[in-house]
């Protein structure tokens, strides 16, 4: 028998949404700033407008829904999976305004595209848009990377039990700091460390490479936001060809690499342990995966003979892998290139890396670093239990900060969700199909939503099919909840009409 | 009839005369006609497109145009990046931008390049295209052999929009009420 959800749960629900709302709306105070050093009028308007719209909302269920009462599991998963929808719809009015999008569907699939730290987007005449907007999109970006929950938990909540289901709702099964609240100010403040360092270098590079210095600072801070978060917006409509600097590139590819990286692992590195690098699961991992894919793209755009020599396919071909691998999306060539001059193999192998993403309890999305190490490890163990003699005992440990033994639980966790981000892929280009689109170009396009990438073959335009564009909102947004609080939402929903 | 006239024109041992059976129309028909041939296949020899190429035609043809002298336009947009003797200066036609690279010496016709209080200068570019830039690093790029401004950008001074500040003022007004109800009655 299911249970209806009673008016307490929908209370509770309501409240915590309220104030990640209330924590949202303040957010947009940044691009005020940003609006008014440049001077920019109307689009200073387009933020107050959003805010006033997004604090009324907020303020009123936080009102309507007063609770003292702690959330459950299941309320935690459904704020969760809630606050990215009304996140996206709240976070799309300035940039609906500002006149660059064709629907308010278009903007709500870049918003979702930008808190995902997806990349994909649809805006128009992205050369021509302020400051003030552009700025929001990439610090959307920023929120996302961290997690909408992680902000609110870090300003707005002094610590309650509630906060680490909400925190696990957000796909972070990992506490850096046994206080999840900590943890969460502890993921700010290596964003910002990192941010300071980041729009340095980038702005530095970017005068160098002859932009004006206000300019040079002004896309470093974007870039790095969207590079550290594993986003993949630009603020120019060339994406980081724009810049012509392979400079530009390594700095980008070094933020990119930092940001797949767990949080825990940076705690470590910042706190002397440099070891764990080298031994951790998941570093290793991803330096197996990369070799691995970077070696059958590079086969199959030599057999080609796309680029005229060695270093330049090099150049290429490992930037574009990175920022698949790492979930980011920038990218040096045009999206049309990737199907014209890039061939089937190299396609695949590009896909795969998309498919594998980054570390768990980062910013990237994808099936990570983590699990496939976990399954590898599983089958390595299956493997050696049918050529050992019955009576040897199998064991099988990996080091993820510490020395862990592999259990089945872990197993079946990894794969589980393994099996659910296939599908997730599968199902995107499945769609994808039905509107025409060949078998490649559509599991390319739908693997990147999926896996909060951000690279396109070309198929994301404001011209493709309404129910395509819905599909990859769904996809970006359960591809970065990874799933659960996603689920958790569906049967609250089935309760709520079938419950007793 | 003009394929006779034309294998007739070709053979060298039945160049027209005034006694010949063609008449002088025909003569003239044949010179420019050939005169045709000669410049179309000039045109191919010297790999040159004279008529401005889109940015969607060039990326998406990029192997047919590589090495090609052709000519593009559109608006610059962002930064003139100088480096050294040379510059990029990215131009976009409506549809994509594409990266230029030219002498500095050039730019110096760009004044205005595109941007949320400008419209850039409309530049036509005649240069090689590169699909895979050995030069630089693989871009897609074009390497300008000469530009012309062909339509001057210009400041585009931003006016209130009354619409937006009245409804800000509206909101702000709802929010205030908001915040006061939600106070007396916490209280």
């Amino acid at each position: 028998m299911i249970l209806k959800p009673n008016l307490e749960d929908i209370k509770n629900i309501g409240y915590y949404l309220g104030k990640i709302i209330i924590g949202l709306g303040l957010t947009m105070f940044v691009p005020i700033v940003i609006g008014i050093a440049f001077g920019e009028i109307n689009p200073t308007l387009d933020f107050l407008i959003s805010i006033e719209i997004t604090l009324i909302f907020g303020l009123i269920l936080t009102k309507l829904c007063f609770t003292e009462k702690d959330l459950n599991w299941m309320q935690g998963m459904i704020v969760v999976s809630l606050a990215w929808l009304v996140a996206m719809v709240l976070g799309a009015i300035p940039l609906y305004l500002s006149g660059h999008y064709k629907s308010f569907l278009d903007t709500c699939f870049e918003t979702m595209s930008g808190f995902a730290t997806t990349g994909l987007t649809l805006v128009q005449d992205l050369d021509h848009l302020s400051y003030t907007h552009n700025f929001w999109r990439h610090l959307i970006m920023f929120i996302g990377g961290q997690g909408i929950v992680v902000v609110a938990l870090s300003f707005f909540v002094k610590g309650f039990s509630g906060a680490f289901k909400m925190y696990v709702g957000e796909a972070r099964d990992e506490r850096v700091l046994p206080n999840v609240v900590h943890t969460a100010r502890f993921i700010w403040l290596v964003s910002m460390v990192y941010l300071v360092l980041g729009t340095l270098a980038l702005g530095l590079v970017g005068i160098l490479n002859g932009m004006r210095t206000i300019n040079a600072f002004f896309h470093g801070a974007c870039v790095f936001m969207a590079a550290f978060d594993t986003g993949g917006f630009t603020p120019q409509s060339q994406n980081i060809l724009y810049y012509h600097s392979l400079p530009f590139e390594v700095v980008t590819i070094a933020i990119m690499i930092l940001g797949a990286v767990n949080f825990k692992l940076h705690y470590h590195i910042w706190t002397g342990n440099f070891k764990e690098i080298f031994k951790n699961i998941e570093t290793r991992t991803l330096f197996i995966t990369v070799m691995l894919t970077f070696f059958i793209m590079a086969i199959g755009l030599s057999k080609l003979g796309t680029y005229p020599q060695a270093i330049v396919l090099f150049r290429k071909g490992f930037y574009q892998l990175i920022s698949g691998h790492t979930g980011t999306g920038y990218m040096t060539i045009y999206a049309r290139q990737f199907i014209n001059e890039w061939g089937n193999l190299a396609l695949v192998a590009i896909t795969c890396a998309m498919a594998l993403g980054g570390g768990t309890c980062s910013t990237t999305g994808a099936i990570k670093m983590l699990r496939i190490g976990i399954i590898y490890k599983t089958l390595k163990e299956d493997i050696k239990r049918i050529i050992l003699p019955e009576r040897a005992l199998v064991v099988e440990k990996f080091h993820h900060i510490k020395d862990i033994f592999l259990e089945d639980k872990q197993a079946r966790s990894a794969m589980l969700i393994t099996l659910a981000y296939l599908s997730l892929y599968g199902l995107g280009a499945i769609v994808g199909m039905l509107f025409g689109y060949p078998f490649l170009d559509s599991l390319f396009e739908s693997t990147s939503a999926a896996a909060n990438v951000g690279l396109s073959c070309g198929i994301t335009q404001t011209s493709m099919p309404a129910v395509l564009k819905i599909t990859y909102i769904l996809q970006m947004w359960a591809g970065r909840l990874e799933f659960m609080s996603v689920f958790t939402l569906i049967g609250f929903l089935v309760a709520v009409v079938r419950g007793k | 009839m003009v394929k006779s006239k034309i294998q007739i024109l070709l053979n060298p041992k039945q160049i027209p005369n005034p006694k010949s059976k063609l008449s002088r129309w025909d003569f003239e028909f044949g010179i420019y006609l050939v005169l045709l041939v000669a410049f179309v296949v000039l045109g191919f020899t010297l790999n040159c497109f004279a008529q401005p190429i889109s940015s969607t035609e060039l990326i998406n043809n990029a192997k047919l145009y590589d090495g090609k002298t052709v000519v593009y336009e559109g608006e610059a947009i962002g930064d003139i990046m100088v480096r050294g003797q040379f510059a990029w200066v990215n131009l976009n036609d409506g549809k994509n931008a594409i990266g230029i690279w030219l002498g500095k010496d050039l730019t110096t016709d760009i004044l205005y390049t595109g941007s949320y209080k400008a419209k850039g200068d409309w530049i036509e570019v005649v240069g090689v295209f590169n699909r895979a830039c050995a030069q630089h690093g693989g871009d897609l790029d074009l390497h300008a052999k000469s530009i012309r401004k062909t339509s001057p950008g210009r400041q585009t001074p931003e006016r209130l929009n009354l619409g937006k500040r009245n409804l800000v003022l509206v909101l702000l007004g709802i929010l205030c009420l908001v915040w006061i109800l939600r106070q007396l009655k916490l209280r």
